[in-house]
């Protein structure tokens, strides 16, 4: 019954004692060995902790960059609480008694962040600098030292998280200990506060706190990590475990260090740093302060990056509810020991408010950003393929949750307890197995759907349309052969690629040896013609159907085939295409119809797919779904734009669910010359989980490499077809609000015609009722989908979090980057809704309440003149003022009406790597690049850190500029271009395959960016004081905006003036 | 008697016009009074060897409502170069190149000889035929094979300057570009929908060319322009030959999947529909030929004569009877539209089927009837019955012309006294009213000019005509002395690309029928009148039940006869016809007895084939068709045709049937064992196998001039076949009335009437009073 589960888990002897399972998982994942302990994650760094913090800080000191902050903080803290006043801090914990931890953590974050903005802040600010990161030091320093290692930013939180929920048992008494040992102070509020310490052993042995009665007996499957055998390392494990709820407040903490940090990192003690910085800046900026804040002194996203990149030493581990991801900018490893790896799901917050009244006082949105079919490292483990055989997935029979490392078997394994609405289900006869003394299954780690957080299970019938095996997908073509589109060479240019190359990059199964894609093709102007490539033929048929109100597939058989075997044909056949039409004068075409045929080539074949449509002009021949050109920028920008932005009738959006529901989707190549009213034709491409390309004045010279890349990539790139996703979780919450780019026909199921890698969906989650603290809550999301080779599969992906009722442990689990995924995501949407100004406005109100609630529930101690950020949420301003300058949200006339509808329907589908990378460019020079430090250091998008002899490239993930400084040395120009300085077109230019170190350099660095992008972003050369350099600096999001937006460092003062007028 | 005989063929010969009367009483009443109403056969195109070729314009009667045309019966006045017409009375002058007429030197269209003359119209453009095949895909690859063979033959009939155009249609309907380097293409409509010309038209993009064509008007001298904007569907056999030949080639039965217990989903409307706009759109008025191919009926869209569902058995003359053929009166309606639709443009439609069932000929009889276009049904296209008959519509008369031509209009003027009720065949009214048009119709009146899409040397009509009454003008003036006149005037399109007007005119003397009444039975053509009687019987069956067309049949019948015989009243033994009638009777019971009115035993679509012939074949084939001429062979004595009678059928008897759509040779039972013993084999017995030979010999030849090839078949006595032959002869022997070993002949098993007590009941209602 039980598929061979993959080598991997083989590997493991199942059966064995808890001690060996502790040892096979290691041999799975090298990992694993810290399994065995419930703070697993830290294990690995619980050895080293001990030398660890040593040598963090002796590292610390190496990088000047300092980033690792957190440990710094930390031990900066340590040093300091000694030093700075600890009473202050002390006086903070009483106040906030449960969580002594906490408070601290508040004061310390002002520190970091307090800058001296307004005038009100002068006087605070000496305060604050002795104070706030006494505060914070003091108390983060207990904790933080251990936490160093493991803390690489993200573990750091989810153990504060637990800490604060459910788990603190374990993890606070084991802390406590070692905590507390070093800073007595501070560790004693904490204690009180922590009713765990007491349970601590039992908390251990447990590992889940939440299931706290079946534990015992079973050890449930998910607790089996944290085997509880290991009380040994107890002492090694409350360090990890306390370095967490530490570590989240040294975040909040550690981030407040940050200006300075960087300039102190080097030389001084990690944890001095932040007060350090501080104080200094306060006391330079007192100076300043008239006159203006120094932008370095400020949070910046550069330097935050590489901080956090230099704590990652170790593996992000997944084996404990809550956990806290690095970045997403990092650069992180993961391994998936129960919940799944970030870069499927990730969530707002990794504590969730026990109740809704926190999140309408904070402001936090819970969501959670999905990309269920995300890329991972080539090191990361991809979803292993089970196959229950007959009996399918195993699921709980009332909620119908899918089988997770989270569900607990009782009964001697005959049920299992459903970890997300908590009924029982018998354990189909096929399934069972014994369960150990710990009361975990024999085979947990043989099983990857009970020992991981992501898995793949092979479908049964029943999870098939109409109760039938999938056929594998087909691609179709549709190419526009009007005048416009033939005489751009374009026709040819497609038929070129495909006959010669594309072909072969057709997609296939992970193991398979061939390709099963078929392939159709048609073309179109006022008429669809489509092409029979059947391999019995000596030549293509052509057969041309110009009937449209009633559009339908002339043949049946013919039309879709496999390329291996009628590539002859094919390749006669796009020999023919640009021959046949060379000489049309149609300029008219239709679109509607052409896509309806090809939902309908599809449905005849019975098969799913994707439609790839290659269109030059704005569908005005009389067919349905006609259009007329409705453009009139002068409404960009203003109240009216949205009428702009919405589709003018529902035709493609009807045709873009007809997609979803046959399984297939709309690829959109557009090569226009003029308005083409994407927003309504994007519709299709949007409801079928589509993409649109747009190639503006297509020419072969400027733009073929670039079709040619981007073919290959979507061609490439993980795609599955005739999928649905449904996102369960715990009782007490539910998902209420979708979005992105799919369709759904109720309120709980998201329809794709096809979902690929690059695909991200958010989904808001709502309280139905308070959650009790004590527990975990769980999401798991579930994808069915056809695969490319016409297997029908799930994915189950399963996250544990923590409750919270404190904001004090709500504030440090929070993760912005999903944060500023889902509020870009919001704001986008409302563009057809609301107004520009009023969306512009509810972000900074949020943004405003976000950091007021944390000001006023966990720094309360500060002064109202100071600016105080968690420190998870330092970098929000930043972000908040790119989000309101980006052109996507208010593109105003510079912006044409269709690259703002493209821009729109990108960010809605983007993953949290997209939208943090359009919200904040990087910026790299290219002047000095060394072949061995690729890619060289980040650099802020600020325009005075340009220099004019230099060369810079700059890239959003959606085009990428390189900016020649007015000073450039010429060779260099002539080196990369293979051009005079005076030549450079901005369209034009492109990076000559020269063979010297520059060019060899330069291009190897843009395919990094271009690969990790997973596009290939067009490139503009602009030369400085172009008279286009405006649309350039557009994209330095610190600078004044190129339309009018506020500087970062403006934007800090509007923000605190929201901040103290909501405290007010 | 002789007399008239003869001058029915001789008037037969020279004008191909056969009237059921040849005395026309001068009144209207006494014409009603003759029960057969007073009517002609018409063949317009009769085949004459020795009609002069005449290059010049015909001259017409200048005034308006006459525009008759110059003819024998006019009489001249040579000195005065005037012309008086025979028809209004007009005076005309002769046109100026008629300058040297004399007596002695007549121009062709006065000399008594030439009353049918035909005239070449030269001054009109050339353009040539076009055939456009329209093929069904629907059908085994075997079948599939033979009618590509046939349709390559054709290709290689047509003259070359033909213009040929493909649509093959299964589910989907294909319009063939021609001429496609390298790529077919193909333009390609749903067969579920109906669609207007101007959507035909539009969707194949023809509406661009329509500058290009009228552009041709107005350098119409140059025809070979044209040539330039040839359709890209449509194109001269000599330039596309080769590309229509691969077509062909590629053609495959259509793909789409049939499903257990269905039929092929075949669109056959929709092609027509879309066949008939494309022709419409580029050739309006120009003669062509819609050739369509099908082996089944359609099964979806429009024209839908049954679905998909095979348990849903095609629609049976009961079904019909009792209303319950549900898809056929809208197919009727469509049919009879797109043909309508053909005919005004001159396109010829044929419809050749091959299939077991019923393919729907019933529903689409109109796009042939309509349009003087073929029906042919046979099992298979892989059948010689096909394939020779495909062959036979492109044959060529002696003159090597071939023998369809196109587009005619046929326009009957009439002396004063002479009207038109209307005509019978494959034509449609043209619906020009003028005062010649009677206000009685009978057949497709309302008009004095039909149309003739499709015409051939055989093509015959019916047409009616009434006397008006001028009582006072035939009392004063001699009665004896007046004539009345009619002419037909025909204009058609010769495949050669002319235009070319035949003229025939003729005259029959006025009897004042109360007091001629003998010379006018004497002048009864009861061939005619049997044909003709026949005709009205087929089309009012069309439109009546069938019973009650046969009851109008004997209720006429009886009628003449009451008029007609010599009888005492109530005196059945008295009763006797004169020698014009005394035919007439038996044809009335074999035409009562035949498939055209019975349709036991036969399916609607059999009806209608067997229907069609009768109103297109000239007066010697429709006869054949009602009552079948038998052939005996024996060593008896030479080949003579014997009685359509069960008493004809002896052992020792080879018989060989006529039926037009049947030849059947039928072996009497001693021959039949003769043949089983192998005596024909034996050198001795060389005679046997001459006797053989000989029906086979004669059937042949049937079988080489008739159009469409009829079912050959022999048989034996006892043998399954031998029942063509049974139902047919007059079961003067049934098992009711035969005495075994006595009679001569073959007992047929039937409750049928025979000739005989037929006769009887006749006799009796003829001189009863009562009736």
């Amino acid at each position: 019954m039980l598929a061979g589960p993959p080598p991997s888990f083989n590997a493991g002897p199942p059966t064995q004692p808890m001690q060996q399972q502790a040892h096979p998982p290691s041999q799975m994942y090298p990992n694993q060995f810290q399994q065995p302990t419930l703070p697993p994650n830290f294990q690995g760094n619980q050895h080293q902790p001990p030398a660890l913090p040593p040598n963090f800080q002796g590292n610390q000191q190496a990088p000047p960059a300092g980033p690792p902050t957190y440990p710094n903080m930390q031990q900066q803290q340590y040093q300091q609480q000694p030093t700075l006043p600890p009473p202050s801090s002390v006086g903070n914990q009483p106040q906030f008694p449960p969580q002594s931890h906490y408070p601290p953590d508040n004061q310390q974050l002002p520190p970091p962040t307090h800058f001296p903005l307004q005038p009100p802040a002068p006087g605070n600010q000496p305060q604050y600098p002795s104070q706030p990161p006494m505060m914070s030091n003091g108390i983060n320093q207990p904790s933080m030292p251990q936490t160093y290692p493991n803390q690489g930013p993200p573990l750091p939180p989810p153990s504060s998280s637990s800490v604060a929920a459910t788990s603190n048992s374990l993890r606070p008494a084991p802390i406590t200990p070692n905590q507390f040992g070093p800073p007595p102070t501070m560790g004693v509020p904490q204690f009180p506060s922590q009713p765990s310490f007491p349970n601590q052993p039992p908390s251990n042995l447990a590992g889940m706190p939440q299931y706290p009665g079946t534990q015992p007996p079973f050890s449930g499957p998910p607790s089996t990590f944290p085997s509880a055998n290991q009380p040994p390392p107890p002492t090694g494990y409350p360090q990890q475990q306390l370095p967490p709820q530490y570590g989240s407040q040294s975040h909040l903490s550690g981030p407040s260090t940050v200006p300075g940090s960087q300039l102190n990192g080097p030389g001084t003690y990690p944890g001095q740093m932040p007060p350090a910085p501080v104080q200094q800046q306060q006391q330079q900026q007192q100076p300043y302060q008239p006159q203006r804040i120094d932008p370095d002194m400020v949070p910046n996203v550069v330097q935050v990056l590489e901080q956090s990149q230099e704590k990652i030493q170790q593996p992000f581990i997944t084996n404990a509810p809550g956990l806290l991801p690095p970045l997403v900018a990092t650069d992180f490893v993961c391994q998936d020991q129960g919940s799944c790896n970030p870069r499927f799901i990730r969530s707002t917050t990794y504590t969730i408010p026990n109740a809704h009244d926190m999140i309408k006082q904070s402001h936090i949105p819970i969501a959670l950003a999905i990309s269920p079919l995300a890329n991972l490292r080539p090191d990361e483990l991809g979803p292993p393929v089970t196959n229950f055989g007959e009996i399918g997935p195993v699921r709980c029979h009332r909620c119908k949750a899918y089988m997770c490392s989270f569900m607990q078997f009782i009964d001697g394994g005959k049920r299992f307890l459903c970890c997300f609405c908590e009924a029982a289900t018998d354990v189909p006869t096929e399934y069972f197995n014994h369960l150990d003394h710990s009361g975990r299954r024999m085979d947990w780690y043989q099983r990857p759907e009970l020992c991981l957080g992501t898995y793949e299970i092979v479908a049964t019938k029943q999870y098939c349309k109409d109760e039938k095996w999938p056929e594998p997908p087909a691609f179709i073509f549709m190419i526009d052969v009007s005048y416009n589109s033939v005489r751009s060479g374009l026709v040819e240019y497609i038929c070129h690629i495909l006959k010669t190359d594309l072909l072969d990059y057709l997609p296939k199964d992970q193991g398979a040896e061939t390709s099963n894609v078929r392939v159709g093709f048609a073309t179109f102007d006022k008429q669809i013609h489509f092409y029979n490539i059947k391999n019995t033929l000596g030549q293509p048929q052509m057969m041309i159907v110009s009937d449209l109100e009633d559009i339908f597939v002339p043949l049946l058989d013919g039309f879709l085939c496999l390329p291996q075997d009628s590539r002859g044909v094919i390749n006669s056949l796009l020999e023919q295409i640009p021959q046949t039409f060379a000489n049309t004068q149609e300029t008219e075409t239709i679109l509607a119809p052409v896509i309806q045929a090809g939902i309908q080539a599809l449905k005849g074949a019975n098969c799913t797919g994707k439609i790839y449509l290659f269109s030059t002009t704005l569908p005005i021949a009389v067919a349905p779904g006609k259009l007329s050109n409705r453009d009139d920028k002068k409404l960009l920008g203003s109240d009216k734009e949205k009428t702009l932005l919405a589709p003018i009738n529902n035709v493609y959006t009807k045709l873009g669910e007809e997609c979803a529901q046959n399984g297939c989707a709309v690829d959109l190549f557009v090569f226009p010359n003029n308005y083409l009213d994407l927003a309504t034709i994007g519709e299709v491409c949007r409801v079928s989980g589509g993409q649109i390309y747009k190639f503006n004045y297509f020419s072969i010279e400027n733009d073929g490499e670039r079709l040619h890349d981007e073919l290959k990539r979507n061609f490439q790139r993980t795609t599955v077809f005739d999928a649905l996703m449904r996102v369960r979780t715990s009782a007490g919450i539910r998902p209420i609000d979708f979005l992105g780019n799919f369709y759904m026909t109720n309120a709980t199921e998201m329809i794709f015609g096809t979902i690929d890698s690059d695909k991200s969906v958010s989904v808001e989650l709502k309280h139905d009722d308070k959650l009790p603290v004590e527990s975990n809550t769980y999401i798991q999301a579930a994808l069915l989908y056809t695969s490319i080779s016409g297997q029908r599969r799930l994915r189950i992906l399963t996250l544990a979090l923590t409750v919270t009722s404190a904001y004090t442990s709500l504030y440090p689990a929070c993760d912005l980057d999903t944060i500023m995924n889902y509020i870009t995501k919001v704001a986008i949407r409302s563009v057809t809704m609301s107004t520009p100004k009023s969306i512009r406005d509810n972000i900074i109100t949020q943004a405003a309440n976000m950091l007021a609630c944390y000001r006023k529930n966990c720094a309360q101690a500060t002064t109202a003149g100071q600016l105080i950020l968690p420190e998870t949420l330092k970098l929000l301003p930043v972000y908040v003022t790119a989000l309101i300058k980006c052109d996507a949200l208010t593109g105003t006339q510079t912006v044409s009406t269709d690259d703002r509808s493209l821009l729109m329907q990108r960010v809605m589908s983007m993953d949290i790597k997209g939208t943090f990378a359009y919200l904040y460019p990087r910026i790299y020079a290219l002047h000095d690049l060394d072949e061995n430090n690729l890619p060289p250091p980040m650099i802020r998008c600020l325009y005075e850190r340009l220099s004019e002899s230099g060369a810079y490239v700059i890239e959003n993930g959606l085009v990428m500029y390189i900016w020649l400084g007015s000073q450039v040395n010429p060779t260099f120009v002539q080196s990369l271009f293979g051009v005079q300085t005076g030549h450079i077109q901005p369209e034009k230019c492109r990076i000559v395959d020269l063979d010297n170190p520059i060019s060899r350099n330069v291009r190897t660095l843009l395919n990094m960016i271009r690969n990790e992008r997973n596009a290939h972003m067009k490139l503009f050369v602009i030369q400085q004081r172009d008279s286009i350099e405006p649309f350039f600096k557009n994209y330095l999001v610190e600078d004044k905006g190129f339309t009018g937006g506020a500087s970062y460092v403006d934007f800090l003062y509007h923000l605190h003036r929201e901040i103290r007028n909501i405290l007010q | 008697m002789a007399t008239y005989q003869e001058f029915f063929l001789q008037n037969e010969e020279r004008d191909g016009v056969r009237f059921t009367w040849n005395m026309w009483p001068s009144s209207r009443l006494e014409t009603t009074r003759l029960v057969v109403p007073l009517g002609c056969l018409f063949t317009p195109l009769k085949e004459r060897l020795d009609l002069p070729a005449i290059n010049y314009e015909p001259v017409l009667c200048t005034r308006d409502s006459c525009r008759a045309i110059l003819n024998p019966f006019c009489s001249v006045d040579y000195r005065a170069k005037i012309w008086i017409c025979n028809f209004c009375l007009q005076r005309n002058n002769f046109p100026p190149q008629y300058a040297g007429i004399s007596e002695q030197l007549t121009p062709a269209e006065l000399s008594p000889q030439f009353t049918t003359i035909e005239y070449t119209l030269i001054r009109v453009p050339i353009s040539p035929a076009i055939f456009l095949f329209v093929v069904d895909t629907c059908m085994d690859e075997d079948d599939l094979t033979a009618l590509k063979e046939s349709l390559q033959m054709a290709l290689s009939l047509l003259p070359t300057d033909a213009l040929v155009g493909l649509i093959t249609f299964g589910r989907m309907v294909h319009v063939h570009e021609l001429n496609c380097e390298n790529m077919a293409r193909s333009y390609v409509f749903r067969g579920t929908k109906d669609l207007t010309t101007k959507q035909v038209q539009d969707m194949l993009g023809l509406a661009k060319h329509q500058p290009s064509a009228r552009s041709v008007p107005t350098n119409p001298n140059v025809p070979p322009q044209s040539n330039a904007f040839y359709s890209k569907f449509i194109q001269p056999v000599s330039v596309c030959d080769m590309s229509l030949t691969d077509l062909l080639g590629e053609l495959r039965p259509d793909p789409w999947p049939v499903l257990q217990a269905k039929r092929s989903l075949r669109s056959t409307g929709a092609a027509l529909s879309v066949a008939t706009g494309l022709l419409e759109a580029l050739y309006p008025n120009t003669g062509a030929r819609l050739m369509l191919f099908i082996a089944g009926p359609c099964t979806q869209g429009p024209g839908m004569i049954i679905d998909e569902e095979l348990k849903h058995t095609i629609r049976s003359h009961h079904d019909i009877e009792i209303d319950n053929a549900k898809y056929m009166k809208k197919a009727i309606r469509f049919y009879e539209n797109i043909a309508s639709r053909a005919s005004i443009n001159g396109h010829v439609i044929d419809l050749y089927s091959a299939a077991l069932d019923q393919t729907g000929l019933h529903e689409m009889k109109y796009c042939t009837n309509y349009t003087g276009g073929h029906m042919v049904m046979s099992d298979s296209f892989n059948t010689s019955l096909f394939k020779q008959t495909f062959q036979k519509v492109f044959a060529k008369d002696n003159k090597n012309d071939y023998r369809m031509n196109f587009g005619a209009t046929l326009e009957v003027k009439c002396s004063r006294e002479v009207k038109v009720c209307g005509a019978i065949g494959s034509c449609v009214s043209l619906a020009q009213r003028a005062s010649n048009v009677s206000e009685t119709e009978l057949g497709i009146g309302g008009t004095n000019a039909w149309k003739i899409s499709g015409i051939y040397p055989n093509s015959t009509l019916s047409l009616f005509f009434e006397i008006i009454n001028q009582q006072q003008e035939a009392t004063q003036s001699v009665p004896t002395d007046q004539r009345g006149y009619v002419q037909f005037i025909t204009h058609y399109q010769h495949l050669s690309g002319y235009k070319k007007l035949r003229v025939t005119t003729i005259s029959r003397n006025l009897l004042d029928a109360t007091t001629h009444l003998p010379a006018i039975a004497a002048s009864f053509d009861q061939e005619c009148a049997s044909v003709s009687m026949a005709r009205i019987a087929v089309f009012r069956a069309d439109t009546e039940e069938g019973s009650d067309v046969l009851r109008w049949l004997d209720k006429m019948l009886i009628r003449l006869c009451q008029k007609f015989a010599v009888y005492e009243k109530d005196n059945p033994g008295s009763f006797q016809l004169t020698d014009t009638f005394t035919l007439y009777p038996q044809f009335m019971y074999h035409l009562r007895r035949s498939q055209l009115l019975q349709v036991f035993n036969n399916s609607p679509d059999e009806s209608a084939f067997y229907r069609h012939y009768l109103l297109g074949e000239d007066l010697t084939q429709c006869l054949v068709m009602i009552q079948p001429i038998l052939y005996a062979y024996s060593f008896n004595g030479p080949p003579e045709p014997v009685l359509l009678d069960s008493s004809s059928i002896l052992p020792d008897r080879i018989l060989l049937m006529d039926t037009f759509y049947h030849i059947l040779i039928y072996h009497g039972e001693t021959i039949a064992q003769w043949i089983k013993a192998g005596y024909q084999d034996l050198p001795e017995y060389e005679n046997f196998k001459q006797l053989l030979q000989a029906p086979v010999g004669d059937a042949s030849e049937i079988l080489q001039n008739r159009f469409p090839m009829p079912r050959y078949v022999v048989t034996e006595a006892g043998g399954s076949q031998a029942r063509f032959l049974l139902y047919k002869v007059n079961p003067s022997q049934t098992h009711t009335n035969c005495v075994w070993g006595q009679a001569v002949g073959a007992p047929i098993l039937t409750d049928d009437v025979n000739l005989q007590t037929f006769m009887e009941h006749l006799k009796k209602l003829a001189v009863s009073t009562s009736t």
